[in-house]
């Protein structure tokens, strides 16, 4: 069904847009495969010992992400620890992904890009007036997108910490200048992480468009859950 | 060696009460002065009369306080050892709190320099960064969780010889109806990391003894501080030193300072804090 509206405009990725919906990275049997639509959140449990395939569809699309302890929804990723225990300011394949408790949620165990990030956080109509002026205001954010997906958790505002963005590129030069500039990401390129306990992941497809973290083109993500062993 | 309960006489309630009330006169290296104008040490050129804190904080310890808009805090690096973790609330909502992501973002700099807007979720300026004598400050790596003090210390409980800074912070958060759930990543002050080419971080130490920061509250805070070695601290041992807390009436950042316009993000994160208090009154 096709409705007028006079909501203003919604970002939609150009219809000629390459594609590449990819595969897991790591084999196994299925358990979940999904398609997050542009702009939209995504929630999912891995168990222990499961891989979560992030697919960048449509190339530097920023998938904000937060980790929290499926059984315990208190302990949750934190980005300090994570970059205090591996002495290291990005992440990469290796890096495991620590909670405010400094444990291992997640490894990365197969990444496709130089370099993701966890400084930039996410973005927010709030912060948006900040960073772009007060005429962004009403456009939707990944602060927006994880209120609406964590209350079906029993979280709010509170939960909502630092978090990481898978297939985003922010470097930090020798003055300690940092920010979001031109992805090395492309359509097809993929992150795995491995759950260390159960981990309850939540994901923004980030809307911005104020930013080359999308490329100025908002695109799907595919996300891809697996069971790492001989197919049965 | 005498011990303890022979310096005391308490077997009756007069003699106990007797006894309590003779150590009022005693004093330690590590505590409040009340009221503050009265502390042993005033910051130079501050009139006494506008001291709303004075306390140090002892090594491995802890502190918070709820601020009126415009209060001025120093911190001071008593001797060289001190490493102050920060969280600052919204007293108002204290579900708007520090967002290290946006305060390291929005200024497009990952390093806390004199003048960092110190940002919460909201698009809001919570405090401002001022005065810094040290420029050895840290964003990135948080403070020490219990699992990072056993591994590193084997101990990390907030009353025993190694204390986490999140054990700290869990209790003063409890002390304003907070909790785990509450603790979002913290700011340090006094102990420098930089990043690499390669994203490796660097600790970089602290400035000396005598060094001090501040922060200028532009909204009323809840203020959590807690006194614990930077998690990348080389050394093995725990060593940290007195952190010295002061604390006057002042002003906040308003259109008349520089500060206000520096930057346009900044710029329009006062505007932010402008509008939201100015609608409840407040400014």
């Amino acid at each position: 069904m096709s409705i007028t509206t006079t909501v203003p405009e919604r970002p939609v990725y150009m219809p000629d847009s390459p594609l590449d919906f990819g595969a897991p990275l790591v084999p196994g049997q299925i358990l979940l495969d999904e398609i997050v639509a542009p702009r939209d959140p995504w929630s999912g449990v891995v168990e222990p010992g499961d891989v979560l395939t992030i697919v960048d569809v449509g190339g530097n699309q920023s998938a904000d992400c937060l980790v929290f302890n499926g059984d315990d929804t208190a302990e949750r990723y934190s980005v300090p620890d994570t970059l205090t225990w591996q002495h290291n300011a990005y992440v990469d394949t290796g890096t495991v992904l620590r909670s405010n408790r400094g444990r291992a949620m997640m490894t990365v165990i197969g990444n496709e890009i130089d370099r993701q990030d966890t400084l930039g956080g996410a973005c927010g109509k709030e912060s948006n007036t900040l960073r772009y002026g007060h005429h962004t205001m009403y456009q939707h954010g990944c602060r927006e997108n994880f209120l609406n997906e964590a209350r079906k958790y029993g979280m709010d505002a509170r939960d909502l910490v630092s978090n990481l963005n898978w297939f985003m590129n922010v470097p930090v030069d020798q003055d300690g200048v940092l920010g979001i500039v031109d992805g090395i990401s492309a359509p097809g390129k993929r992150v795995a992480l491995r759950a260390d306990l159960r981990a309850l992941v939540l994901i923004s497809n980030c809307p911005q468009m104020n930013n080359p973290c999308n490329d100025f083109n908002c695109t799907p993500l595919r996300m891809i859950v697996t069971r790492p062993g001989p197919r049965r | 060696m005498v011990a303890i309960a022979d310096q005391h006489k308490t077997g009756t309630l007069l003699d106990a009460r007797q006894d309590a009330r003779a150590r009022e006169s005693e004093s330690s290296e590590y505590m409040p002065y009340l009221p503050a104008h009265k502390a042993p040490e005033i910051p130079e050129g501050v009139e006494p009369d506008l001291m709303v804190w004075a306390e140090t904080v002892a090594p491995g310890g802890y502190t918070h306080k709820r601020v009126a808009r415009g209060t001025r805090i120093r911190f001071t690096d008593a001797k060289g050892d001190a490493c102050a973790h920060v969280l600052i609330y919204n007293a108002i909502e204290p579900i708007e709190r520090l967002n290290v992501a946006d305060t390291v973002k929005i200024p497009w700099q990952a390093y806390l320099v004199d003048g960092h807007p110190l940002l919460s979720g909201e698009g809001r300026v919570l405090a401002t960064v001022c005065n810094d004598s040290s420029g050895h400050h840290d964003a990135l790596c948080g403070t020490s969780t219990r699992a990072w003090n056993e591994s590193k210390y084997a101990a990390s409980a907030s009353h025993g010889a190694a204390p986490a800074g999140a054990a700290l912070f869990e209790l003063g958060a409890a002390k304003h109806g907070l909790g785990v759930r509450d603790l979002p990543p913290s700011i340090s002050f006094f102990k420098g990391v930089r990043v690499a080419s390669d994203g490796d971080l660097q600790f970089t130490g602290g400035a000396g003894p005598g060094c001090h920061v501040e922060i200028v509250a532009e909204m009323p805070l809840i203020v959590l501080v807690a006194n614990v070695p930077h998690p990348l601290d080389p050394r093995s041992d725990y060593i940290v030193g007195p952190l010295r807390v002061d604390a006057w009436r002042g002003h906040p950042t308003g259109p008349a300072d520089s500060q206000f316009t520096a930057a346009p993000e900044a710029h329009r994160a006062y505007l932010n804090t402008l509008d939201y208090l100015a609608a409840q009154g407040i400014a």
